[in-house]
């Protein structure tokens, strides 16, 4: 997408760039300045109808400041020389309260020179347009349609449908960060969004079936529908929906429950992911998104899971949804094994946190855009393939169920006591997936959740997802995440239904 | 910090640039904002933010499409931008055929509502704030400046409403998350001060709540066992609940593709209790009265009536497709300003009427765990207390709720106080929010706890 700025600040030499260089302050012990330039575009067919396309622009820049032992942020979307004094002088001054009043954090003097660019394999104008709202319109047509394949009798299909929704969101994001020290850091971000969601109804019943919650998201270009199975979704979806109106309701009871990697996205992001936070284990967040169960002592002996359990931070992994080369404080991001054999070794914490905490981190210090500074995010945080296949892994349960997809997640704020529902379940008997079952949900501590992991998928379901939407900080941010994981079985779970018979 | 002349002037040379069958919608969402992030009662993050940001909805007969820029507050390179951005919609429109839930304002009237309160210097407020955590662990954070919403179109309408307003939203807490021990870790106050005018002795006197919350706090806590507990739900906890409820519960779309949680009120005769009433109150809120078509809004719209559902929140995109009459909803159909209406319980002695049972400050993480059965789960967070004939005995570690909001606001409700609270919401998402609540207390018989 065309930026709306005659000359991209991703644009090395540019008029834009030297002028952002040029207002680097020299008079304070160090200063950064980041520029964000975002394109967006959002299509949607809703019920049959294509919904007014969308688009956004977004230009803007912060300058940090560093003096004295203080810290002070800057923001605007006025590029202009007086635009960028202004946030200059604002940042100088933030610096100087936060010397008097504020938390000491050394500057990033070691900054250096890097680039990072999404890999792209078609460009969207393999697809452009009118072609896109032609594929949502086929993708809306079969989630209301009955096809030769579907063993839903096509009387009842239409009817029973009430809702559907296909839709495509794109982003590209080009950052660049400079520094007082003459450091450039770009990276180009294309960002790929596919949903789909329908929902059946009958009287006062609604089931609704999305494709993975918005899990299957990434970097890319187009190629990115087809590594996630876009185009084979719709039907299967549809008629998951109105199946779950006639199945009965989860069982009530502790079992075995193999979770699908859609659902251990969201078991991964809120159970480990937000518990590992150096900012949380600091209290920075203790009025809003929360603190943790985990504190600094645990790091290198504490047991999170059992000795399947492998988890890693990893932003090389080609085309996930938080892969990056540096982090918005300049470091430069690489694979770390955040839990190994089941031993938590690692937390999630940007250079701020690790000198604040003492404690090992990663390169994670991300901002939302432009008007917000860097806060401690997870990016991409994996579960490492085991040794089991998905029939393996059914098959050694004798009483169980499987589930696919988060549809309600809610779990204490220092991420200890959760409960996570489904979208769609089946039951687990003798071995074998057998009868859909609806409204299931399970609960459990986080503490302990994860010593409970009896089995590991292989490669063969493992799956390279993401959250795009992750909210933390105050102010508030909004990011996305990046999780993969195979399906993984849990043993003596707690596990239940809904209320609506 | 862009002002209403620089909009109009802005909107006016974009109109010039139009066909004589385009119709062009503005909306302008723009502040100046000065953030103050603490923990432990020193600055963790501190800011200043100029931001601007212009909408627009471009219409050729019944064919729209949007876009949305950044602006500059530089006239010659904003015009630049919106002259870019049309070009790129006018392109975009040949792919699009003629939509047949557009609606738009064509009779609107222009407005301007500016109230500018006394809102301090923020190193004053800093001082104040720093002055009253004196030997407490004060995290949280404080955001204030001005903000402004336009909306303007090629017919010549203008509304206007900015607003100069400070959100300090903290919490004191009893010890360092980054211990082990559960004795002093997570009991915590929270509270919030906001509002037009900063007044030293209100909040003085907030702080001084937090400060009686928290000595409550330092008994040692007890753990109850997952249970139906009688409950006082204090009105950051209504708030949490109406929030959720609020999610997908009363717009039109939602009712009319069967999403809403409240779809048993719809399809099958279920209420809430006769004393909950709930209505989108715009005339005593803090948002805009207008929407992005252009839409006013009305003072009210009554939500739910004497426990039963009667309207809903209806776009103009709604009121097209269900052939309804738009009531000033954004897309989104969320309320923005939603209150409750008292009821006639004394607030002052809500621990007296609770007697035995639970006080429940805040509610935390709130999502449905059966949505077409209104069945909602969440957690319990900051000031929990057990409470025995009427007397705070120990606080309460956190617990796990699902119940239904047919039981909860329903045949489980008891009485709702006297007095509500105004809660104006401190979410800064994209931008700080207008929205706030008008709730009070609520006394419940037999809340479901499961963890």
């Amino acid at each position: 997408m065309r930026s709306i700025i005659h000359s991209s600040p991703a644009s090395a030499g540019s008029e834009l760039e030297n002028r952002l260089f040029a207002a680097l302050p020299t008079d304070v012990d160090f200063a950064t300045i980041r520029c964000v330039d975002e394109r967006g575009e959002y299509l949607e067919v809703r019920e049959g109808q294509l919904q007014p396309l969308s688009q956004n622009f977004d230009v803007g820049a912060m300058v940090t400041v560093w003096h004295d032992g203080g810290v002070g942020h800057g923001a605007t979307s006025n590029l202009s020389p007086d635009g960028l004094g202004w946030a200059v002088s604002a940042a100088k001054r933030w610096a100087g309260v936060s010397r008097a009043t504020g938390i000491s954090v050394e500057p990033p003097i070691g900054i250096a020179s890097g680039s990072y660019t999404s890999p792209v394999e078609y460009d969207w104008s393999t697809l452009p347009l009118g072609d896109r709202i032609d594929l949502l319109h086929r993708q809306a047509s079969l989630l209301t349609k009955e096809t030769a394949t579907s063993d839903v009798a096509s009387s009842r299909v239409a009817s029973r449908i009430v809702a559907s929704s296909a839709m495509l969101a794109r982003r590209d994001v080009d950052v660049v960060l400079l520094a007082s020290n003459g450091a450039r850091i770009e990276q180009n971000f294309r960002f790929v969004y596919p949903g789909l969601s329908v929902t059946a109804a009958d009287g006062a019943m609604t089931q609704s079936r999305t494709f993975g919650a918005g899990a299957f998201c990434g970097q890319g270009g187009p190629e990115v529908l087809e590594r996630h199975g876009f185009g084979d979704a719709a039907e299967r979806i549809r008629d998951q929906a109105i199946a779950l109106l006639t199945a009965p309701n989860c069982p009530s009871g502790t079992m075995d429950v193999v979770l699908a990697p859609d659902q251990m996205v969201l078991q991964i992001h809120e159970s480990i992911g937000h518990p590992l936070e150096l900012d949380r284990i600091l209290g920075d967040e203790r009025n809003y998104a929360g603190t943790s169960f985990v504190t600094p002592e645990m790091f290198g002996e504490y047991n999170y899971g059992s000795n399947l359990l492998n988890v890693t931070f990893d932003p090389a992994v080609a085309g996930q949804l938080a892969s990056y080369g540096f982090d918005d404080e300049g470091t430069p991001a690489q694979r770390e094994y955040l839990i190994r054999d089941g031993v938590l070794v690692r937390g999630l914490g940007g250079i701020s946190s690790q000198q604040r905490s003492g404690l090992p981190g990663v390169a994670n210090a991300r901002a939302c855009n432009w008007n917000r500074p860097p806060i401690d995010r997870m990016a991409n945080l994996n579960i490492e393939p085991g040794a089991s296949s998905f029939d393996e892994l059914v098959g050694s349960v004798e009483r169980g169920v499987y589930l696919e997809t988060n549809t309600s997640w809610s779990i204490d704020d220092s991420r200890n006591k959760f409960q996570f529902s489904c979208e769609y379940g089946r039951l687990i008997e003798d071995g074998k997936l057998t009868s859909v079952i609806r409204n299931p949900s399970y609960r459990g501590i986080s503490a302990t959740f994860w010593r409970s992991l009896k089995g590991v998928g292989n490669l063969e379901s493992w799956q390279a997802m993401g959250t795009p939407n992750c909210g933390k900080g105050e102010l508030n941010q909004m990011i996305g995440t990046g999780h993969a994981s195979p399906a993984c079985l849990f043993g003596d779970i707690d596990v239940f239904g809904g209320d609506t018979e | 910090m862009i002002d209403q002349s620089y909009f109009d002037a802005l909107v006016n040379r974009s109109c010039e640039r139009l066909s004589a069958n385009e119709t062009l919608l503005c909306t302008l969402d723009a502040e100046s904002t000065d953030f103050i992030r603490l923990n432990h009662a020193v600055v963790r993050q501190a800011g200043s933010i100029d931001q601007a940001n212009i909408g627009l909805q471009l219409i050729a007969g019944q064919t729209s499409t949007n876009a949305s820029t950044s602006l500059t507050g530089v006239l010659a390179d904003d015009e630049a931008r919106m002259t870019l951005v049309l070009e790129t919609l006018r392109g975009q429109l040949t792919h699009l055929g003629p939509d047949p839930h557009l609606l738009f304002c064509t009779d609107g009237l222009s407005s301007e509502h500016v109230a500018h309160g006394a809102v301090p210097a923020s190193g004053d407020a800093l001082g104040s704030i720093q002055a009253a955590a004196a030997g407490r662990d004060l995290v949280g954070v404080y955001a204030a400046g001005r903000k402004v919403s336009g909306f303007a179109n090629s017919l010549g309408q203008r509304n206007w409403f900015e607003t100069s307003t400070f959100n300090f939203d903290w919490t004191f807490y009893l010890g360092d998350s980054a211990v082990r021990d559960s004795a002093v870790r997570d009991k915590a106050a929270k509270n919030g001060y906001a509002g037009f005018d900063w007044n030293e002795t209100e909040f003085l006197s907030k702080v001084a709540t937090s400060n009686t919350h928290l000595n409550a706090l330092a008994r040692p806590s007890i753990a109850q066992p997952p249970n139906e507990y009688r409950t006082y739900l204090a009105p950051a906890a209504v708030r949490e609940l109406v929030d959720l409820v609020s999610w997908g519960g009363f717009g039109m779309h939602s009712h009319q593709t069967k999403q809403t949680p409240l779809l048993r009120m719809v399809e099958a005769d279920a209420s809430l209790a006769p004393q909950v009433s709930l209505r989108e109150d715009t005339r005593n809120g803090a948002a805009p009265n207008f929407q992005e078509q252009g839409f006013a809004r009305p003072d009210e719209v009554v939500l739910i009536e004497a426990g039963r559902y009667r309207d809903t929140l209806v776009s103009p995109r709604s009121a097209k497709e269900f052939n309804a009459a738009t009531n000033g909803a954004s897309a989104d159909e969320e309320p923005q300003s939603l209150a409750i209406d008292p009821g006639s319980a004394d607030t002052k002695t809500a621990l007296e009427r609770l007697g035995t049972g639970l006080y429940v400050g805040n509610l935390w993480y709130t999502n449905f765990s059966d949505r077409p059965a209104c069945r909602v789960t969440g957690m319990t967070r900051f000031a929990t207390f057990w409470v025995e004939d009427g007397e705070l005995v120990a606080p309460v570690d956190v617990l796990r709720f699902d119940d239904s909001i047919y039981n909860m606001l329903g045949t489980r409700l008891i009485e709702l106080d006297d007095t509500a609270e105004v809660i104006l919401d401190a979410s800064s998402y994209e931008h700080r929010s207008n929205a706030s609540v008008r709730v009070p207390g609520a006394l419940v018989d037999g809340m479901r706890f499961t963890l």
